[in-house]
């Protein structure tokens, strides 16, 4: 069975907040899912299906199908970290698919500006049962510090330089100065981005996503209640998933979990990555992109640092456009989980709703993809595929 | 050049799986877990092989010896460190911390050897000194 061309996606939103004090995280769940259902011209009570992960209060599904009332035929937590969302679209158009549910409705939200979370640079522990907590926590594993090593790696082993991922962060500022609701809309250069104190070796504090508070969410629906919607059809043509791990013990930190989830994505969808438009590529790091970029085969493997540079990514200048609203590097990184609004800004490449100064021309075939957990130790990586209906 | 300091170390937390683990790092050894079923050595530990998937897995003693595959120096720290992944001479790559070192200096490639530190109430975790 595929899902290709089996769902839609009806309805976008991103949350415009970037610091919510004055509300609490089930409501910035809820004002997403208004926000989607607005989009898409439908109700609370046209949902049947709800997804959400690990940033939802409480039993996540449970509580949050309680608060927005929500009567469910079919709830899915798949809990990824930041790719989580864009494996639930995945996942909402296999249920829609399968008959399981007619309306899909996923949300994202968090608070970690607002609950003074230090977010990179801060070890995370996720308990001492996870098996891995002994073998990792006293070393201080942050975010930055895990990804720093995969960027490393890289360096050394293709020769990938601080100046080749400054161009990925440059081509972030250059599409964020055009979005207001950007965090950062200053237009940085190469130099402006490798003169920025390192946190990490080898990376600056320019190579590292924001930290904003927000959400969003999407609605998925069968093509046919997309289609009677006043809203430009968006068609789901191909879904991949994969979780990386350490393999026992047998790590190579030069790839990501995109090298599975990338060919699966474009073998249901039946296309190539020359035959994509734009791209919206999960951006915690500057590095992030560039494995990531490579792993999808839109360049050979250890040719990213050569991809990225001189303006491969900005859109009107190069040929692969990505994260034209700025991305988690500029724009928002709601909950620390960027996969949703990677969606989001790719929906709105598709309808022709980006904005005009970084809208791709003619865009009828978009990738997102998202990526969760840390590229030094296990993630979730997630690849979709959408196109103009 | 900046000098590695000790810095607090959080206990890891132990458990019956893992035990004779850390039983052997307070006597300044080093454990690696291999499957007598397919042969291969793992890392972290666990009682079930993750390439074979059987249970006949035992401890063996590593030699303390390693190359660094990938490192990091966390600048923006109170204390800088250096995390890194070591890979032992067992075939494994285990993250560590490299100590008593020039944080300015690490390389990939480099060869080193086990030490254990000690940490806030728990057993000694082991580090690597560059050789």
């Amino acid at each position: 069975m595929t899902i290709k061309r089996k769902a839609f996606i009806a309805g976008v939103f991103e949350h415009p907040t970037r610091k919510a004090d004055e509300q609490s995280l089930a409501q910035l769940h809820a004002e997403s899912a208004a926000g989607a259902l607005a989009d898409a011209g439908l109700a609370f009570k046209d949902v049947d299906g709800y997804f959400c992960a690990g940033d939802a209060p409480g039993l996540g599904g449970l509580s949050m199908a309680d608060y927005m009332g929500l009567k469910l035929r079919h709830v899915d937590t798949t809990e990824t970290g930041g790719s989580s969302y864009v494996i639930h679209v995945g996942h909402a158009a296999e249920a829609i698919a399968a008959g399981k549910c007619d309306v899909a409705l996923i949300t994202l939200a968090g608070r970690p500006r607002a609950e003074g979370m230090a977010t990179g640079t801060a070890p995370r522990n996720y308990g001492s049962a996870a098996p891995d907590v002994a073998f990792e926590f006293p070393y201080g594993p942050t975010v930055v510090n895990q990804y720093a090593m995969a960027a490393m790696r890289h360096m050394h082993e293709y020769g990938t330089t601080s100046a080749q991922l400054a161009w990925i962060k440059v081509a972030a500022s250059r599409h964020a100065q055009h979005n207001p609701r950007a965090l950062l809309r200053e237009v940085v250069t190469v130099e402006d981005v490798v003169s920025s104190p390192i946190i990490a070796d080898p990376l600056h504090r320019l190579d590292c996503c924001v930290i904003t508070d927000g959400g969003g969410a999407i609605v998925v629906t069968r093509p046919e209640v997309a289609r009677g919607l006043k809203r430009p059809p968006v068609a789901v043509l191909g879904a991949g998933e994969a979780v990386k791990h350490q393999r026992g013990g047998k790590i190579d930190l030069t790839y990501t979990g995109a090298v599975w989830s990338g060919p699966a994505a474009f073998a249901e969808a039946g296309v190539q990555p020359s035959d994509i438009k734009y791209v919206s590529i999960y951006d915690s790091f500057t590095i992030t992109v560039l494995i990531t970029l490579e792993d999808l085969g839109f360049c050979q493997k250890g040719q990213g640092g050569k991809f990225v540079s001189d303006g491969t990514l900005i859109a009107g200048v190069g040929r692969l456009p990505f994260n034209t609203d700025g991305g988690g590097l500029c724009n928002n990184h709601p909950a620390n989980r960027g996969g949703l609004t990677k969606v989001v800004e790719a929906v709105r490449q598709l309808r022709g709703e980006a904005h005009p100064a970084v809208q791709v021309k003619n865009c009828d075939l978009a990738l997102a993809h998202g990526t969760g957990g840390s590229l030094a130790t296990r993630h979730g990586s997630a690849t979709l595929i959408m196109e103009r209906a | 050049m900046l000098r590695a300091q000790d810095r607090p170390i959080p206990a890891p937390p132990v458990n019956p799986e893992t035990k004779p683990f850390w039983d052997a790092a307070a006597a300044g050894k080093l454990l690696v877990k291999r499957c007598t079923a397919c042969g291969a050595a793992h890392h972290y530990p666990r009682a079930r092989c993750p390439f074979c998937g059987s249970e006949r897995t035992e401890w063996t003693e590593a030699s303390g010896r390693g190359t660094v595959y990938s490192y990091s120096v966390f600048r923006r720290a109170p204390v800088p460190y250096a995390i890194a992944y070591v890979t032992l001479e067992e075939g494994v790559s285990m993250m560590t911390n490299l100590v008593d070192c020039d944080l300015d200096g690490i390389r990939i490639g480099q060869g080193v050897r086990v030490v254990f530190k000690p940490t806030d109430g728990g057993p000694p975790v082991p580090m690597f000194r560059v050789v």
